[in-house]
């Protein structure tokens, strides 16, 4: 049903009706911030590359090919965008030698305490979305930007390589290394046990 | 198939992805069963991936919509009336919708419509309570979702809202649209 809506709302904008182009990214615009916010990691940035990314599809409609999703392809020019100010900004800077951050070598898990479910009912609150993002940002920039295409905006991993421009082999490795990564740093024994300071791991239940 | 603890922690991002093949699967299965530390690994790593695969991680600032909306319609192409143009698209649209609307076009002037661009309906009915931007294209059903600048609303009836020009939402009304307008040119797709 939405993809008929979007083919038809596709096809109408390219017959002209350019004022219908805004519905046709709406469904996807949160998306297209947060592959800009996790490249550049600054809400001003972010938003100013969103709106570029999107007036970029626009100018380029015409060059989309339905064989493949068309939010997969707003989302490749988004992180082509994204990488291009990140580029300029530091363009001055030399990248150090500790932001080459390599895939070698496999991630050992660091904490193995039992893993206390956290409900996504505790997602509601502030608390544990900002808990979350913090983590998030810890990542180093490969592992963010994969994490957050395949598993926050549910991309195959075959449309995530392509949107990055990496291989499906490559992807997988990160993946695996950000989730792990991720879970390290939430786990109750490792991260200060920031879980068990919420209310929901004391036994009163917020939802 | 026996599989150590560094296998299974390899693996498991392509487990909970299913991955991983049936043999390999039940190996880990096993594994997990009989060793804490790997259940611990794979439990917090399902955790993790259904926590932030959830809609509500995916957060924007404040207005990011609207804002995005407006930059959007001032840099879109703002057609230029032409008369040759505008009695192209009139003539078009005569020739669609059949001799009953000649009469009636000939009886009843034609709205300039706000947009060129945007599809005139059919049928819609006169009295129908509607809502329209001060400075939009479109009119909707009130409560529309798909109406982006909800602070200068005016309601008004259908008959009114074509009259200043607006045309139907393609979302709200699209029943109103007639199947043969919203079919494609061809060849815009390849
Ligand atoms: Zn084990
Ligand atoms: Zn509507």
């Amino acid at each position: 049903m939405e993809q008929f809506n979007e083919a038809a709302l596709l096809r109408r904008v390219l017959a002209g009706e350019y004022d219908l182009f805004y519905e046709l990214v709406r469904p996807y615009e949160r998306r297209v911030y947060a592959a800009a916010f996790a490249i550049l990691r600054n809400e001003a940035d972010a938003e100013d590359v969103a709106q570029e990314a999107v007036l970029k599809a626009f100018k380029h409609i015409r060059q989309f090919r339905a064989e493949s999703r068309f939010s997969t392809w707003l989302i490749q020019i988004t992180v082509n965008e994204a990488r291009m100010r990140r580029r300029k900004a530091h363009a001055n800077l030399m990248e150090p030698i500790a932001g080459r951050e390599d895939e070698e070598g496999n991630y050992a898990p660091r904490d193995f305490a039992d893993w206390r479910e956290i409900p996504s009912e505790t997602l509601e609150r502030k608390e544990v979305r900002q808990k979350l993002a913090e983590a998030l940002a810890e990542l180093g920039q490969i592992y963010r930007e994969v994490f957050v295409l395949r598993d926050m905006q549910h991309l195959s991993i075959e449309e995530t390589a392509k949107a990055l421009g990496i291989s499906t082999a490559s992807v997988k490795t990160r993946l695996l290394r950000a989730r792990l990564m991720l879970r390290d740093l939430l786990a109750p024994g490792l991260g200060g046990g920031w879980s068990s300071k919420l209310s929901f791991a004391k036994g009163t239940k917020p939802w | 198939m026996v599989v150590s603890c560094e296998q299974v922690w390899r693996e498991v991002s392509n487990y909970i992805d299913g991955e991983v093949d049936p043999a390999l699967r039940l190996a880990i299965e096993e594994h997990v069963r009989g060793c804490p530390q790997c259940d611990a690994v794979l439990t917090g790593t399902r955790n993790v991936v259904e926590l932030y695969g959830d809609e509500r991680m995916l957060e924007v600032p404040f207005g990011f919509g609207q804002r995005l909306h407006r930059r959007l319609d001032e840099s879109m192409p703002r057609p230029r009336r032409s008369f040759l143009g505008w009695m192209a698209t009139a003539a078009a649209a005569v020739l669609v919708a059949g001799s009953f609307e000649i009469v009636r076009s000939l009886h009843s002037h034609s709205p300039q419509p706000r947009s060129e661009l945007a599809q005139r309906g059919k049928g819609v009915p006169p009295d129908l309570k509607v809502v329209a931007a001060e400075e939009g294209r479109l009119f909707h059903v009130p409560g529309c979702e798909f109406i982006h600048d909800k602070t200068k609303l005016r309601a008004m009836t259908a008959a009114e809202a074509e009259r200043q020009g607006y045309a139907p939402c393609p979302r709200c009304l699209k029943q109103y649209l007639t199947a043969d307008e919203i079919s494609a040119p061809k060849g815009v797709s390849s």
